[in-house]
């Protein structure tokens, strides 16, 4: 299958190991991955923030980089959900009648990564290795947003090696929220360093997620603590081989 | 421009469409089968003391807790027999009724599903104040006014009559959320089931 | 009444001078002993509900007629309030209608001053503390006696409400029995924090002015159009005591609650009661429909912003809400930072889409509140009749009146991320920011805006080949 990926722009600039890593897992699985150029970004931060006249051409610049493709693969679920859920409304709030109707088209064909593994490819066992302790933050926009429900464990559970431990009160925000990090920072750094202590509770020496914004919260609290604890994004475990 | 009116013309004067048209595909029972178990297991879920007697133990049963209790019009005599009743006709004083020991009377209906009971304040519950100031409610359910559910309850009951709903005794969960019971309500609540 | 400063007051219009909801949360977040007993509370509450929810199989059926019943009243809001208004009268009560709070004030306050009376007795009602009755009673010189236990506690401590259902939430039950000995005429002595010790302390100091009052105000949960009945759910009793006891009786209600049928009840005594306090039922729900039993009922119907809430099509199911405060006690925001930083006597995921929408932006606490969420929907998927709060919130925020340098900030983004090229030239700059900062994958503290994100966690270090410099390699 000829598979067009968005790496999002927040993983193209600070995480550009998790794009390599869907690169590397499809292509193991057999398929052909393709990185459309014009591609920058979907528009969450501004949508999220109120800016829905600077989200707008964004909206517009994503439809028309991605509108040749049949399947489109996002490692991030807040983006995915972003495309999904909220591109034909930013359409309609800009007044773009033909945009809207574009996107609502669009959409059904973006695929967050573990949904496109598992509801597209048909797969849970991709094949991977990983013999380390691993616990499994449901972000949520995953969760909630998305619906990703047990995918990305059924996924994890298939990799050979993996220890995977249960996060209690996994299901709880970790406190990133986009601009409310910076907004407010002091229910932020709470939040986060609670949910700090659950992951320290289970012992794992990695943290995983199928969002890498949710990871650099948390990874920027477990390093300012000195915990020894990794993030690391799920594609990058299910990448991982012997 | 009155309050009055104002607030209704901000608000229009669109004729009403569309309401038999909202979805009603919640169930209108949650159990079938016996709901007179169903009842008494979740009205003693909230602390009400229940027993299911026979009819004929009713004036025996009545009699049993000590103490003078008020008892409204239109409740059977015969229920009342070996009772220090006290008659609420005339009727009695508010300190009248918060020097009594309880209150005894019937209901409109029950309500399986939630451990409820229901008075309309009609003959044989007394007026509102007769079941709120006692101390103790000693309350006769005959089977044939349990329903399952709400929705039933809703469908049987009268809005032309004030209502009680209540399931057990008065309770807060205002310190630390959790359930403590016995405020300003009655702070015991037995419920006798009696066969139709 | 802009510009009055009344410190002491806990009402509506006397939360203006509130600050900006994060200041206001940075002190609660230091507030250790605030934070357990709120992250004791609402972790209670939290598995209740799980369990009373899912005991009815067919709740997203509920749920979805529940919201369909609220957004068809919402939308002929005109229609049932005349029929409302026509029951009720029918049935003997008088209906008085308000455009604000102030007007609101006044109405209730010229009924009690007819009656002669200088004290009354009252059910919690979020109306009433929405337009500050009480102070506005107090100064016209009648004392209203709160009666719900929780609003006992937040009046005997001089204290505001921080939740909807239990306003004295932040409260444990050693600082309750602080209170009530400080503040309560004759507790006794050996008063230990024993819940049902507190409950029967409280029971002793209001009996008395049960017994004897003369006028209670109460608000309403549910006003059914079509056969003029109000309905007060409650726990502890004191609801039936001021709705039964005295002469008269003055209900105070948000326009929105009315529904149009008796039927409809059906549907709102299952949602409620097992979203609020988690019961399959509430120990007393009372419902009259006018006057009755020989009492003078006046019902008073208060707008107070909910017209214009009512005008905005993303944000009026807002005006859907049963004051259950489910949201409240899922939010992971709300138990860090209490009730109070909301600055409104609605807190929680409702109060920030409520209060800014009642009351109209422009205070610094209401412009802050629609970013007073991680947008994580845990509140959308507690909410009994679906509101889709982060929905509103986003909504809210592209209304909002944004600062110079963020808005500078955001057009900047946008025009850098409308071009590959300018996004490959950001990310080129930055990475060399981050070889010069980073150290072992991260980067430390940082100056400026920044720091709010480098004061508690070390920051990514942008990558010095980003994705698309490695496509293009590759």
């Amino acid at each position: 299958m000829r598979i067009a990926l968005f790496v999002t722009c927040f993983n193209d600039t600070l995480y550009p190991g998790t794009g390599k890593a869907v690169v590397t897992l499809l292509e193991r699985l057999g398929h052909e991955v393709v990185f459309p150029a014009e591609q920058t970004c979907c528009g969450q931060m501004h949508y999220n923030t109120g800016y829905d006249r600077e989200c707008g051409p964004l909206v517009k610049d994503f439809v028309k980089t991605f509108q040749p493709f049949d399947a489109i693969v996002v490692p991030s679920a807040s983006c995915a959900g972003m495309i999904r859920e909220n591109h034909v409304r930013v359409a309609r709030t800009v007044g773009d009648r033909g945009l809207a109707e574009e996107a609502d088209r669009l959409g059904p064909r973006v695929h967050e990564l573990t949904e496109l593994l598992v509801d597209v490819l048909g797969v849970e066992d991709v094949g991977a290795y990983f013999p380390h302790r691993v616990t499994y933050h449901p972000t949520c926009h995953s969760l909630r947003a998305l619906g990703v429900g047990d995918r990305p464990l059924r996924l994890l559970r298939a990799v050979r090696g993996i220890d995977l431990v249960e996060l209690p009160d996994a299901a709880e925000c970790c406190g990133f929220g986009g601009t409310f990090a910076l907004k407010n920072p002091d229910v932020s750094a709470a939040m986060g360093a609670d949910k700090v202590a659950r992951i320290r509770q289970t012992g794992a020496e990695v943290v995983c997620a199928a969002d890498n914004s949710c990871l650099a919260h948390l990874g920027g609290l477990l390093s300012r603590l000195r915990t020894g604890v990794r993030t690391l994004h799920l594609a990058e475990i299910l990448a991982a081989t012997e | 421009m009155s309050a009055r009116e104002e607030i209704l013309r901000r608000l229009g004067d669109a004729p009403v469409t569309g309401y038999d048209a909202i979805p009603r595909h919640y169930l209108r029972r949650h159990h079938d089968g016996d709901v007179v178990d169903l009842f008494a297991e979740r009205a003693a879920d909230y602390r009400a003391q229940v027993r299911r007697i026979a009819r004929a133990e009713l004036p025996a049963v009545l009699g049993e807790p000590d103490g003078r209790f008020a008892v409204p019009a239109g409740l059977p005599d015969a229920w009342t027999a070996e009772v220090d009743a006290v008659r609420d006709d005339p009727p009695l004083s508010v300190a009248d009724l918060d020097a009594l020991d309880g209150v005894i009377t019937g209901c409109a209906v029950a309500i399986a599903e939630t451990g409820t009971v229901v008075l309309d304040h009609g003959p044989g519950q007394g007026r509102r104040a007769l079941t709120l100031v006692p101390d103790f409610h000693l309350v006769v359910v005959e089977t044939g006014q349990i329903v399952a559910d709400v929705p039933e309850a809703i469908e049987r009951l009268s809005p032309d009559r004030p209502l009680t709903f209540v399931s057990g005794p008065s309770a807060t969960s205002d310190i630390e959320l959790s359930r403590v019971e016995g405020v300003h309500g009655p702070r015991r609540l037995s419920i006798l089931i009696v066969d139709a | 009444m802009p510009g009055h400063h009344d410190t002491a007051g806990a009402a509506m219009p006397t939360y203006v001078g509130m600050p900006a909801f994060p200041d206001a949360a940075r002190a609660a977040v230091r507030d250790t002993q605030l934070r357990r007993n709120l992250a004791h509370a609402t972790t209670t509450i939290r598995a209740k509900r799980v369990t009373a929810v899912g005991e009815l199989a067919d709740w997203a059926e509920l749920r979805e007629t529940g919201k369909q019943i609220k957004d068809h009243t919402i939308e002929h809001l005109g229609h049932y309030l005349r029929l409302l208004e026509e029951q009720v009268t029918a049935r003997g009560g008088t209906v008085h209608w308000a455009r604000d709070a102030a007007e609101a004030n006044q109405v209730v306050t010229d009924l009690i001053k007819a009656t002669g009376e200088t004290e009354v007795v009252k059910v919690k009602s979020m109306a009433t503390q929405e337009i500050g009755l009480n102070e506005a009673l107090d100064a016209a010189g009648i004392h209203a006696y709160e009666t719900d236990l929780a609003e006992l506690i937040v009046q005997l401590g001089g204290d505001r409400p921080s939740h909807i259902l239990v306003p004295a939430i932040h409260r444990n039950r050693a600082e309750i029995r602080e209170i009530f000995r400080r503040e309560m005429p004759g507790v006794p002595d050996d008063l230990t924090d024993d819940p049902a010790r507190l409950a029967a302390a409280a029971r002793e100091h209001l009996r008395e002015r049960f017994l004897a009052a003369k006028v209670a105000v109460s608000g309403a949960n549910f006003a059914v159009a079509e056969t003029g009945s109000l309905v007060v759910v409650e726990s502890e009793g004191n609801g039936r005591m001021c709705l039964t006891l005295p002469e008269t009786l003055i209900s105070v209600m948000g326009i929105e609650k009315v529904l149009p049928t008796w039927r409809d009840l059906e549907v709102f005594l299952q949602l409620l009661p097992r979203s609020s306090t988690a019961e399959r039922m509430n120990p007393y729900t009372s419902v009259w429909s006018g006057a009755t039993e020989g009492q003078t009922f006046h019902l008073v119907l208060v707008d107070n912003g909910r017209t214009a809430t009512r005008d905005d099509e993303v944000g009026r199911q807002a005006l859907r809400c049963i004051r259950c405060s489910a949201c409240l006690n899922v939010c992971p925001v709300y138990q860090r930072a209490g009730g109070h930083a909301y600055g409104s006597p609605y807190p929680g995921p409702i109060g920030a889409i409520l209060s800014p929408q009642l009351r109209g932006a422009g205070s610094p606490v209401d412009d802050s509140l629609p970013y007073a969420s991680t947008l994580c929907g845990a509140c959308f998927e507690a909410c009994p009749v679906a509101i889709d709060i982060p929905e509103v919130l986003v909504h809210l925020r592209s209304r909002a009146v944004h600062g110079r340098t963020e808005r500078a900030a955001m057009r900047f983004a946008a025009w850098t991320l409308r071009s590959p090229t300018r996004l490959a030239f950001g990310q080129r700059l930055a990475g060399t920011a981050g070889r010069v900062l980073g150290r072992r994958g991260f980067i430390g503290r940082l100056p400026g805006p920044m720091a709010r994100w480098t004061d508690t966690r070390d920051a990514p270090v942008p990558a010095t080949e980003t994705f698309r410099d490695w496509w293009n390699r590759r």
